[in-house]
């Protein structure tokens, strides 16, 4: 349902300021978003001060530079640091991205504040749990799905049907999107929200794939699909440049042009 | 995200606004001196502004919904496009209005 507020114990109280770098000349403040399961208490911001020159240009960099040299409890994921596997998703200036392909020097004037994916349950200061976003991946069948034979070589695909999966297979499943819907906010637990459905055009638009009728009978439903409302959030914030809303539009369409 | 909450606003508004054109209609039905408490009310400083939102409400909620049908169709979901379509929905709708009470004062909808 929908909740303008936060609850109680979720609500940010306080904060510490961790002493500037000594001999830093330039550094930039960062403002954090912190919070540990073990201490009962509620979240905070901490301010951090890094030292740029030190330091390499992403917002990631600035994450990874403040639990080397400052606070070794800052908690948060990382691996591939160059945009591809959609780890380090989080909320940097108002707005989900990658930490690691969001430069420091594009957030304009002041604090570089950070916090966890939006309305998402926190594991600890900038993880949030994806269990219900990653089963909302599994409940679309990602995978090839076929009645005939299985050929002895490779299912073949033309150059034409590859394209149609231009623009949605590059999806790293970072999570962006869906956590800045606000149906998904609202109805995460019935609405599939954008990630989840743009791999479900994905594969229904698939030449190989031989599932679409089922794929799209398994969408047929007031909540699963018919909860986007074309609010557009979710390709303002996709840090791959792809269409979420574009995908789930195509969708809404196939479910139109299968019954005429 | 600003301008789809606009449009569930105006939205919402229109059911309010449908009332009052519902309420002048019935009092136009039923004599002149039921009319005659509408149309005062309607002709108050507080009537007129209400009007001239309801106005903005419908027509601004006209110019997006063609939006939104443009996007069911299919088209139009490019960051460029998008913006100019929902920027331009806003201008529209508020040009609109205003053209329309300019239109309405000058043919004597004002006395």
């Amino acid at each position: 349902m929908v909740e303008f507020a936060l609850p109680k114990n979720s609500k940010i109280t306080g904060g510490k300021v961790w002493p500037r770098p000594a001999g830093a000349t330039e550094a930039r403040e960062f403002k954090i978003y912190r919070w540990n399961p073990d201490d009962g208490k509620n979240p905070s911001i901490d301010t951090y001060y890094v030292d740029t020159h030190d330091c390499g240009p992403m917002v990631l960099d600035g994450l990874i530079w403040i639990k080397n040299h400052i606070d070794p409890t800052l908690t948060f994921r990382r691996s591939c640091r160059e945009g591809v596997c959609g780890s380090c998703a989080m909320n940097i200036d108002g707005q989900n991205t990658l930490a690691c392909t969001k430069s420091m020097h594009d957030v304009k004037d002041g604090a570089v504040k950070v916090n966890p994916l939006p309305h998402q349950p926190v594991v600890k200061d900038l993880v949030p749990d994806l269990t219900n976003f990653y089963a909302q991946y599994a409940s679309i069948e990602p995978w090839l799905k076929t009645t005939t034979p299985t050929p002895q070589r490779e299912w073949r695909q033309s150059h034409e049907d590859r394209e149609k999966l231009d623009g949605l297979y590059e999806c790293i499943l970072c999570a962006c999107c869906s956590t800045s819907c606000p149906s998904y906010w609202w109805n995460s637990q019935r609405y599939l929200g954008p990630a989840a459905l743009l791999q479900a055009t994905r594969w229904v638009n698939d030449s190989r794939d031989e599932s679409t009728g089922e794929r799209l009978d398994n969408l047929e439903d007031p909540f699963r699909l018919y909860r986007c409302h074309t609010i557009m959030n979710c390709a303002k914030a996709c840090p791959k440049g792809l269409n979420p809303a574009e995908a789930i539009a195509e969708l809404k369409l196939k479910m139109v042009e299968r019954q005429v | 995200m600003f301008l789809s909450i606009v449009h569930r606003a105006t939205g919402i508004a229109l059911y309010v606004g449908t009332l009052l054109l519902a309420w002048w209609l019935i009092a136009a039905a039923s004599g002149p001196t039921a009319y005659g408490h509408v149309h005062d009310f309607i002709a108050s400083f507080i009537g007129r502004l209400i009007v001239f939102g309801y106005t903005w409400a419908l027509l601004h909620h006209l110019f997006s919904g063609i939006r939104h049908l443009v996007w069911d169709l299919g088209y139009g979901f490019k960051a460029n496009e998008r913006e100019t379509m929902t920027w331009g929905a806003l201008v529209a709708g508020i040009s609109a209005t205003v053209l329309l009470w300019i239109i309405a004062y000058m043919i004597g909808g004002g006395r």
